[in-house]
C-alpha cells in the first residue's frame, strides 16, 4: 500500500506536528477483528496464518488465504497496511513450511513481513529482496547493534523493540539507527523475554518459539471448587482464586507460587501494558509505531482499543504540549486489560 | 460495537433464577439449538472448526434466570440434549447481561472472563475453539436474517 494514502486521513494533525504521528499497529486475529481496527482508526493491521508460523497458533484463530485476501483487501481499500507475522522458528525438518509462508505472504501482497528467525530473515532477504521485512519482538532485539546488523544482513526497514527498555533506552537506540522502531503500546504483559521465553516449554514441552502458543489450551484445565477456582497447566497448579479475584491468563509466569512458605505472585501479577500516559514523550523521541497485543482477543477488544488509543495519538498529536490522559481512555481500556489493572512496565523504571 | 445500543451490566432479582430453576428446562435448549442451526444454514460457520465439535457435549447456564441449556452437535446438525447421562465437554455459566454483551460484541469474553463473569469450564481447547469459532463469524446486519426477510 502506497504510504501517501495513510497520510490523507488524519491530515489536520501531520500538518500541525514537529515529529510525524507514530503509526497505530492492531491485532486481527479474524476477519471481524480486521475490520474493527481498519473501522476504528488503525494505520496497520497485522496477522498470522492458521499455522504454527506465527506465535497466536490457537485453535480456530487467524487466517486462512481467503479470509486473508480478503481481509488485505479490505484493509488496502481504505489506505491501511497489513503486516503479516511469520515469528516462530522453523522447526528441525520443517524449514519448507516456514519457507512456504513467507512465499504466501508475498502471494498475497502483504505490506511487510514480520520475522524473527535469521535463516528465514536471510531466505527473504535472497528470495525477496523487494520485500518490506520487519524484525518481530520475538527476534529480541534490545540493542541498536543487533539493530543495525539486521539491517546490514537482512534489509530489516523496522524493529519491534522487547519489552525490557525503558524510555531512555528506546531514545538511545533510535537515535544510533535508521531502522524504524516498533514499540508495544497496550496489551497483556508477560514476563517480556521475548523470543528467550522457555517457561511455558518447562510445564508442558511447548511453547511460543517452538508450536506458536503460549501455554497452549490443551494443556490449561479450569477447575471449580466450592469457593475458588484453581487453574491447572498440565498438571501444575499455577494459581487459586477466589470467587471475587480478577483471573489472568493460565501462564507459569502470572502464577502465584510458595516460595519459602509465602503464597504469591513470585514473577509477576497479572497486568496489561498501557503507554496513555507518556504517549507525547514516546511521539518526541521518533517512534516510528505503536502496537497493540492481542490477536488472541475478540473483535469487542480489537474496537475498544483501537477506538481509544486512535483518539489519544490524534489528540496528544494536535497540542502535544498540553496534553491530558482522558478519564474515559484510562476507564476503557482498563475495562479489557488483563487482572484489570495496568502499568507503565520498563518504560518508567528508575533503573536499567 | 458499532450500533447505538449499549447492553448495561445488570443481574436480575434471586427471585427469578428461584422461580425459573423450577421451570421446565427443554425451551431454552429448542431456542438455543433453533438459533445455532440458523447459522449453519447461512454457512456462517467455518465447516473446519464444525468438524471439531462432533459429538461433543456443551451445557449453557444463564445463573440469573436459572436456565440452563444442553446440546451437542452431530450429522452437521445441532440437537438439544434433554437428560445428559455424561458431564458437558464443555460448560459455560454467566448471568444475562454478560450473554447479550457477548452476541452483541459489545464485550470480549477474555475481558468477563478476567472479570469472573463468565466461565468457562471442562475441555478448555474446545473452549477456545468455540469462542475462536463465533469471533469469526461475519454477523449479517438483521435484514439479511431469512427470518425478518419478506
Amino acid at each position: 500500500m502506497p504510504r501517501g494514502l495513510a497520510i490523507l486521513r488524519p491530515l489536520t494533525f501531520r500538518m500541525s506536528a514537529m515529529t510525524s504521528l507514530p503509526d497505530l499497529v492492531c491485532p486481527a486475529g479474524s476477519l471481524p477483528a480486521l475490520k474493527a481496527a481498519v473501522d476504528n482508526g488503525a494505520d496497520a493491521v497485522y496477522l498470522g496464518y492458521k499455522n504454527d508460523t506465527n506465535a497466536r497458533n490457537f485453535a480456530g484463530l487467524n487466517f486462512d488465504a481467503r479470509t486473508m485476501a480478503e481481509g488485505i483487501r479490505y484493509a488496502h481499500a481504505k489506505g491501511r497496511e497489513v503486516l503479516m507475522a511469520i515469528n516462530t522458528f522453523p522447526q528441525a525438518g520443517r524449514v519448507a513450511d516456514w519457507q512456504k509462508a513467507v512465499d504466501g505472504a508475498v502471494d498475497q501482497g502483504v505490506d511487510a513481513i514480520i520475522l524473527a528467525d535469521v535463516g528465514l530473515l536471510d531466505y527473504a532477504r535472497n528470495r525477496y529482496p523487494q520485500q518490506r521485512l520487519h524484525l518481530s519482538v520475538q527476534g529480541s532485539a534490545t540493542s541498536y547493534e543487533a539493530i543495525n546488523f539486521c539491517q546490514r544482513e537482512f534489509g530489516v526497514r523496522r524493529a519491534v523493540l522487547p519489552r525490557v527498555l525503558t524510555l531512555a533506552q528506546v531514545e538511545h537506540v533510535i537515535r544510533n539507527t535508521s531502522v524504524e522502531i516498533e514499540v508495544f503500546g497496550f496489551g497483556s504483559l508477560c514476563v517480556m523475554n521475548e523470543g528467550r521465553c522457555w517457561l511455558s516449554s518447562y510445564a508442558c514441552g511447548e511453547s511460543p518459539n517452538t508450536v506458536g502458543a503460549c501455554s497452549p489450551a490443551k494443556y490449561v484445565k479450569w477447575d471449580k471448587q466450592p469457593g475458588a477456582m484453581e487453574t491447572r497447566l498440565n498438571g501444575i497448579l499455577i494459581d487459586r482464586f477466589g470467587d471475587d479475584e480478577p483471573a489472568g491468563y493460565p501462564t507459569l509466569c502470572k502464577g502465584r507460587f510458595d516460595v519459602q512458605g509465602e503464597t504469591y505472585y513470585a514473577l509477576e501479577e497479572p497486568t496489561s501494558l498501557n503507554v496513555l500516559e507518556i504517549l507525547p514523550d514516546i511521539i518526541k523521541i521518533g517512534v516510528r509505531a505503536i502496537k497493540v497485543e492481542g490477536r488472541q482477543r475478540s473483535p469487542a477488544y480489537v474496537t475498544q482499543v483501537t477506538r481509544t488509543l486512535r483518539a489519544a495519538l490524534d489528540a496528544a498529536a494536535s497540542t502535544t504540549e498540553r496534553f491530558h490522559v482522558k478519564p474515559a481512555w484510562q476507564a476503557d481500556l482498563a475495562k479489557v486489560s488483563e487482572g484489570s489493572q495496568a502499568t507503565l512496565g520498563a518504560y518508567n523504571r528508575p533503573w536499567r | 460495537m458499532t450500533g447505538t445500543l449499549t447492553i448495561p451490566k445488570f443481574r436480575l432479582p434471586p427471585l427469578v433464577s428461584a422461580i425459573g430453576r423450577k421451570l421446565p428446562q427443554w425451551p431454552h435448549a429448542l431456542v438455543l439449538v433453533a438459533g445455532l442451526n440458523a447459522a449453519l444454514k447461512m454457512k456462517l460457520l467455518p465447516e473446519s472448526e464444525l468438524a471439531l465439535l462432533e459429538d461433543k457435549l456443551f451445557r449453557v447456564r444463564v445463573l440469573d434466570t436459572g436456565g440452563e441449556a444442553t446440546y451437542t452437535y452431530r450429522g452437521g446438525l445441532f440437537r438439544p440434549v434433554f437428560n445428559a447421562q455424561r458431564q458437558a465437554d464443555l460448560a459455560f455459566a454467566a448471568n444475562l447481561s454478560a450473554y447479550l454483551q457477548l452476541l452483541a460484541r459489545q464485550e470480549d469474553p477474555d475481558t468477563l472472563f478476567f472479570k469472573r463473569e463468565l466461565e468457562i469450564t471442562g475441555d478448555t481447547e474446545l473452549g477456545l475453539i468455540v469462542k475462536n469459532m463465533l469471533d469469526a463469524v461475519e454477523w449479517p446486519s438483521l435484514r439479511q436474517l431469512p427470518l425478518l426477510r419478506r
